[in-house]
């Protein structure tokens, strides 16, 4: 308990003045700006149109799943398995295609693996009850040892045109996977703040029981979210194997992590509940930004590490911070 | 010498007046009552005494001393104790360790077990509390935890202990078992402060009381069995209430639902009974009878072993709240906090998370509108005292947040049964009349309303007809007009009214 300074904090945090509650609703956006700004100036070749659009580029992933994991988190879940099942997609969509020709089939057959992969994990959750960070785990493993042994350990080269094009087509001057990934933000800020799902995924994670009590069919919504995670995850698999022309199966090892901080850095809260979309938006441009910098500033891969972490760390402390007292009340 | 003395003292909240130059002492050997509404100013009082509030004026004194606390540990080393509604235990160590706490007894740096046990249990003996020193406190009852918080006070030689309505969640029995704890502290000459909301309680218990609303002091009764009922209200409420119940008899119409032979692995008794359309039942029982699991398995909300729940000649589906819902069956639940509020949403959010599904554009989209409509709507009509549609839920007083709840199943076009599990624990008396008015007007519509209550006048004032539980099976009915104190009683308590008195029931 804190001795002397705190009193007023402490007690009624709901009753501050509506600038500071703005500030510090947005705090995170501010910070960005001023990071982007400074940046700009003082970073050579950083401020370029080539280089925005490369740093979006390396982002697309990341934002795309960091729009589902925002769903799982919301609902005070977790995924772990995320970055298998990029790689499992990948392999999958480029043996598919390997075999049959048929682009269609390639990416049916990687979102179909997505959704299986999803489902099964919601399953696990919400009907057997297994812890999500233990389910997405096992998952996690197994769903990489599935992309070794249907690849045999190998990358699966891509040939076909048509498939590479998803990774390389600019449409209006951006590459397609930046227009997918604003299309998920898109989609999924209209599920989460526009419909009952979103609402009932934030409730879910707010209070689970009462929740249900309040008639949130909470077991299926589950699901559901797991199963879109799994789809939106998939795409990105496959939209990565076309932009590396290849099917990789130890592809995306530690992204889950990446989404998660993603997540994190954009105030989605890990106790559930509370999630904005914008915020994401934030967290994942925070993520490429800080890399694409330290690869400008040519900072060695070790202390890349280091400093993804820190970053991680001082976006959480201050979120400690902000939030510090209303959790006594 | 007045061995706590409140000199003056005000808390000011951001846009709120706590407490207002509030004076008044307590002296050692008595059991001072606290009454006020909920946000009269009674909890801020305790923490300001408690260390965990500073006040912004005005003294507080213990045994002529004035005192300054900074924190929580500094009232206890000037001998303060407070026993908080919410207990403060390690649930995974003993009972011993709990109550020495920080100051466990050591040898060679290690703790010494043995010596703590011992202490410990003559601590308990001393205070007349038979508890094994050894025990978990997950393996303990409420009402043993709060014992255990007891006797901490006592091992911390606390002079000035403070109960925030210790009561709340506890068996007639275990009242009884603490209500002689307290009679013993104050024979110890220990300085005592009680709040609840239950008048009969306070009576039993307290010599002298204090009344406060909207952070004043209004009165303090030196000889509070003097004072009449109908006084401490009216002055607590600040107008004078008759008939809190506000019974009207009202129309009834054909029986529309019907439990029959519902059980579970909780209740292997099959259970069955009926409501009209425009009754008011009132099931009343001892904590543990199973009357919350009964209608949680008429809802949906735990699994169901058998039986078949009809409304208006249809059966329910079982499978959980949503079909119930759908059928227009609704639960107000018995723990707010952890089964009916979602604390960090708006009021508005909780208002609309289950009538929304009706009014979606296009089957989808939210209609954001109409929503702010709606919250506004329920909160004017049924008075829920709150900032804006947009205040998280958890910051309002829990007689508001029970109207927010209300108002989520009042929204619902297609209400047809309307289940409320203690609804007026903790509330206070004001909002306590407004929620017995609802509950008439529900009824008065037409749809079935049931009410749990473990406060026997609120059962016999509301209901039209009750429903006695003893464990786990239905041991009787009355209609109201053959409804006593006593009649109830004799079916709920398990020896009949022979067995146990029924003091704090008056």
């Amino acid at each position: 308990m804190n001795t002397t300074s705190l009193p007023h904090s402490e007690t009624r945090p709901a009753m501050t003045s509506p600038a500071r509650a703005l500030l510090k609703e947005h705090s995170m956006t501010l910070g960005y700006a001023l990071l982007f700004v400074v940046l700009a100036f003082s970073v050579e070749n950083f401020f370029s149109a080539a280089n925005i659009v490369g740093l979006l580029l390396s982002v697309a992933q990341i934002g795309m799943v960091a729009c589902t994991m925002m769903f799982c988190l919301a609902s005070r879940d977790f995924d772990l398995s995320v970055g298998s099942t990029i790689a499992f997609a990948g392999v999958l969509g480029a043996i598919v295609l390997e075999r049959t020709g048929s682009v269609g089939l390639a990416i049916a057959g990687g979102l179909g693996a997505g959704a299986l992969i999803g489902a099964g994990n919601g399953v696990l959750i919400a009907y057997l009850r297994v812890n999500a960070l233990i389910a997405t785990l096992a998952t996690m493993l197994m769903v990489r040892g599935l992309a070794f042994i249907a690849s045999q350990g190998q990358a699966v080269g891509i040939a076909d045109e048509g498939f590479i094009s998803f990774g390389d087509t600019t449409l209006l001057g951006l590459p397609l996977p930046i227009w997918m990934t604003a299309t998920c933000f898109l989609i999924f800020g209209v599920l989460l703040n526009h419909t009952v799902f979103g609402r009932n995924a934030l409730a879910i994670g707010g209070n689970p029981e009462a929740a249900r009590l309040a008639g949130v069919r909470v077991e299926r919504l589950r699901v559901w979210i797991f199963l879109l995670q799994g789809v939106v995850t998939a795409l990105a698999g496959l939209i990565l194997s076309a932009r590396i022309t290849s099917g990789q199966p130890n592809a995306a090892t530690g992204f889950e992590l990446d989404v998660i901080s993603a997540c994190v850095l954009g105030g989605v809260s890990l106790q559930g509940g509370k999630a904005r979309i914008f915020g994401v938006v934030i967290g994942v441009l925070i993520m490429g930004t800080v890399e694409n910098v330290m690869n400008l500033l040519n900072v060695d891969a070790f202390y890349q590490y280091l400093v993804r972490g820190l970053i991680l760390l001082a976006a959480v402390l201050l979120d400690q911070l902000k939030t510090r007292g209303e959790r006594r009340a | 010498m007045a061995s706590l003395q409140f000199d003056n003292i005000s808390k000011v909240f951001p846009g709120v007046k706590a407490l207002n130059g509030v004076s008044f002492e307590a002296r050692p050997g008595q059991v001072m009552g606290l009454l006020g509404e909920n946000g009269a100013g009674k909890s801020t009082l305790l923490k300001i005494l408690g260390g965990q509030y500073r006040p912004d004026g005005g003294r507080l004194l213990i045994d002529g001393r004035e005192r300054q606390f900074a924190s929580a540990g500094d009232a206890i080393r000037a001998g303060v104790a407070i026993i908080h509604q919410e207990l403060q235990y390690v649930s995974e160590l003993t009972v011993a360790e709990n109550v020495l706490l920080g100051r466990l007894p050591t040898r060679l740096g290690l703790v010494d077990h043995k010596a703590a046990r011992r202490l410990v249990a003559a601590q308990l003996a001393a205070i007349g509390v038979d508890l094994d020193p050894a025990a978990r406190l997950s393996d303990l009852s409420i009402a043993q935890r709060q014992m255990v918080e007891i006797c901490k006070a006592v091992m911390q030689d606390a002079r000035v202990i403070a109960f925030d309505e210790p009561t709340s969640s506890l068996s007639h029995r275990e009242t009884e078992i603490l209500f002689r704890l307290v009679k013993r502290l104050r024979a110890e000459g220990r300085t005592l402060i009680y709040i609840s909301h239950r008048l009969e309680e306070l009576y039993e218990l307290c010599d002298a009381c204090t009344i406060f609303r909207d952070g004043r002091r209004i009165v303090t009764h030196e000889a509070m069995a003097e004072v009449p009922r109908e006084r401490l209200i009216a002055d607590m409420v600040g107008r004078e209430l008759q008939d809190i119940y506000d019974y009207r008899p009202r129309e009834q119409g054909a029986l529309r639902l019907q439990a029959r032979g519902l059980r579970s692995d909780r209740l292997p008794e099959p259970l069955s009974f009926g409501v009209r359309g425009g009754e008011v039942l009132g099931f009343f029982g001892l904590v543990g009878a199973g009357r919350s699991e009964l209608m949680r398995l008429l809802y949906g909300a735990d699994a169901r072993r058998g039986g078949e729940v009809l409304l208006d000649g249809a059966v329910v589906p079982a499978r959980g709240p949503a079909e119930a819902i759908a059928a227009g069956i609704v639960l107000c639940p018995e723990d707010r906090k952890e089964q009916g509020i979602l604390a960090h949403s708006s009021v508005a959010e909780n208002i609309n998370i289950s009538c929304r599904r009706h009014g979606l554009a296009g089957g989808v989209f939210l209609r954001h509108g109409q929503e702010a409509r709606r919250a506004d709507e329920f909160i004017q009509k049924l008075r829920i005292k709150t900032p804006s549609r947009e205040q998280e839920i958890r910051l309002l007083s829990g007689g508001n947040q029970q109207k927010v709840i209300l108002a989520r199943w009042l929204a619902e076009p297609g209400l047809k049964v309307l289940i409320l599990d203690e609804p007026t624990r903790g509330i206070d008396v004001g909002a306590k009349n407004e929620i017995y008015r609802i509950i008439h007007d529900v009824a008065a519509s037409g749809c079935c309303v049931i009410v749990i209550s473990s406060e026997l006048p609120e059962v016999l004032g509301i209901a039209d007809r009750l429903i006695v539980m003893r464990d786990g099976r239905i041991s009787g009915e009355l209609a109201r007009d053959q409804a006593s104190e006593t009649a109830a009683l004799a079916l709920a308590l398990p020896d009949g009214i022979t067995g146990a008195p029924a003091a704090p029931l008056h």
